[in-house]
């Protein structure tokens, strides 16, 4: 099975990491490639972490759609659930005029816990995964939830209540932290689902 | 390699770094209230890693911080000067506005990181009050400090310091830094310094894998623990994220850093020092995201003029005082 990281921009090596590790865990093989203007024939994409208006720049929008309405399962972490969301906000600077792919049915603040001096760390109890250890890093907020997304876990967010940390959204997996830096477990999750 | 790659690396910097934490500790025990210093490392050393592949650009106001962005840069690196001009200004070179500062974070929703003199405490404490996401303490201000840079143990908010050789980078690190540069020769437009720095490291590097011995050595004569070095050989590259600047001014620039191993790249005086500074931030963007396409940095570079490229200076023509790589060793 062939599962492609999305390496436009963002922390693509440690997804990579986590991938194989994750893979070896569950005996399953896999190959892990990088994927930039083609897709090729991956059969899994994961969006990972960085900065989801480089993404927006740099990516071809309609072809990744097209490819993942076509039934392509993604797994996008912190930046990938911004570009992958329906709705996405700035919490200063408000409405952005961002492309994003409006695949998850969630609204979507970016930078909702403020600057990198808010960024923290934390256990999670992520029903289906168990507890894991969470990275927020300028992390935004999934402050809506409707259709078929379905929030796995929750997280405490100044300002907004308890907001959905992982969403799944079958065949689409959504975890606002960055499992790539800590744990194997939302990648084995993942690849479970395959 | 992947760094963050892992819990691994992380506690394996946290049990080197064991001895800085405990001076953290002792400063903080001791009435000296930082606010900094409690983040978890994941947390200091996974920011960087989500800027990897990425562009960072110098900018003086909120106009160009808002090109930047519009352009996909990962971040802005606010200056009062671009270093172009703190060069032909002379005079002490000191931390951006915090008015200019705070002015940016309202406006853009990238990352905000500014410089500070090497050595200068409160200036980086005045930057992380007001909740820069990264600071540089930079050798293009004036250092406050010839003997110390600052020690980073103490700060939450993530460092990035220059070096043009493995000494320098490892000493940084082992101060705190969670994220290295090239220094290359800032405002210049002349990347080749930046090549210089990268390829010293680099070849530094492969040397250590090679020999045990060298490793000790190594060690001892750049006075940084040897666990430290150990780990860099093991890893075949620094286990930080680290970026080249200095000088880079075209797509191809950009490219050819990529190529030689960076990470990703700082783009000081060259885009808003050129005369097309938005296709110029398009094209480096896209150059640096898709350096192993030739065809693709064939279009970036398409996108460019080289006649609206800043000028430039040749590196041999400045006097050995107008170097600013030699400052903070």
């Amino acid at each position: 099975m062939k599962i492609g990281i999305l390496s436009l921009q963002g922390d693509v090596e440690e997804h990579e990491y986590a991938l194989r590790k994750a893979a070896a865990e569950l005996g399953k093989t896999i190959e892990v490639v990088r994927v930039k203007k083609n897709l090729g024939d991956v059969s899994a994409l994961v969006l990972p972490g960085g900065e989801s208006t480089t993404f927006s720049a740099l990516a071809d929008v309609g072809q990744l759609k097209k490819a993942i309405e076509g039934g392509l399962p993604v797994f996008a972490t912190c930046a990938g659930v911004v570009f992958l969301a329906r709705e996405v906000r700035d919490r200063v600077v408000g409405s952005t005029r961002q492309k994003t792919l409006g695949v998850l049915d969630i609204e979507v603040v970016r930078n909702a816990y403020g600057r990198q001096r808010n960024s923290f760390e934390t256990e999670l109890e992520v029903r289906e995964v168990g507890r894991v250890r969470a990275v927020f890093i300028r992390a935004p907020a999934i402050v809506k939830t409707w259709g078929r997304a379905e929030p796995l876990a929750y997280v405490e967010t100044p300002g907004f209540g308890a907001t959905a940390a992982v969403v799944l959204q079958k065949p689409h997996l959504a975890t606002v932290f960055h499992p790539e830096l800590s744990t194997t477990s939302l990648h084995v999750y993942f690849l479970r689902g395959l | 390699m992947s760094i963050v790659n892992s819990l691994e690396v992380l506690e394996r910097l946290e049990s080197i770094f064991y001895d800085m934490l405990e001076i953290r500790d002792r400063l903080r025990e001791s009435g000296i209230k930082w606010s900094g210093g409690s983040a978890p490392l994941s947390v200091k050393y996974g920011f960087p890693a989500m800027l990897k592949h990425g562009v960072i650009m110098d900018v003086t106001n909120v106009e160009q911080a808002q090109i930047a962005e519009e352009a996909g840069a990962v971040g802005v690196m606010v200056l009062d000067k671009l270093p172009y001009d703190v060069r032909k200004a002379g005079g002490v070179a000191r931390t951006a506005d915090i008015k200019v500062i705070e002015d940016i974070m309202a406006h853009v929703t990238i990352p905000i990181s500014a410089k500070v003199r090497i050595g200068h405490y409160y200036e980086a404490f005045l930057l992380e009050t007001i909740g820069v996401d990264l600071i540089d303490e930079s050798e293009v201000l004036t250092p406050v400090d010839e003997q110390h840079h600052i020690n980073k143990w103490i700060f939450d908010v993530p460092f990035v310091n220059g070096a043009r050789d493995l000494c320098e980078a490892l000493r940084r690190i082992s101060e705190g830094a969670a994220m290295i540069r090239s220094k290359g020769e800032a405002g210049t437009g002349n990347v080749s310094e930046a090549v210089k720095h990268f390829k010293a490291i680099m070849g530094s590097i492969r040397s250590l894998s090679r020999d045990e011995e060298r490793v000790r050595d190594f060690s001892r004569q750049c006075q940084v623990p040897i666990e430290l070095v150990a780990l860099t050989a093991r890893l075949g590259r620094l286990p930080v994220v680290t970026f080249a600047a200095g000088g880079i001014a075209t797509p191809a620039d950009a490219a050819l850093m990529m190529w030689l191993g960076a990470d990703g790249v700082f783009v000081g005086s060259g885009i808003f020092k050129s005369q097309d500074p938005l296709e110029r931030a398009r094209a480096i963007v896209y150059a640096t995201a898709h350096w192993d396409d030739p065809e693709a940095v064939v279009e970036a570079q398409r996108m460019v003029s080289e006649k609206s490229a800043m000028l430039g200076i040749d590196i041999r023509t400045l006097k050995p005082e107008e170097l600013l790589q030699t400052r903070g060793l």
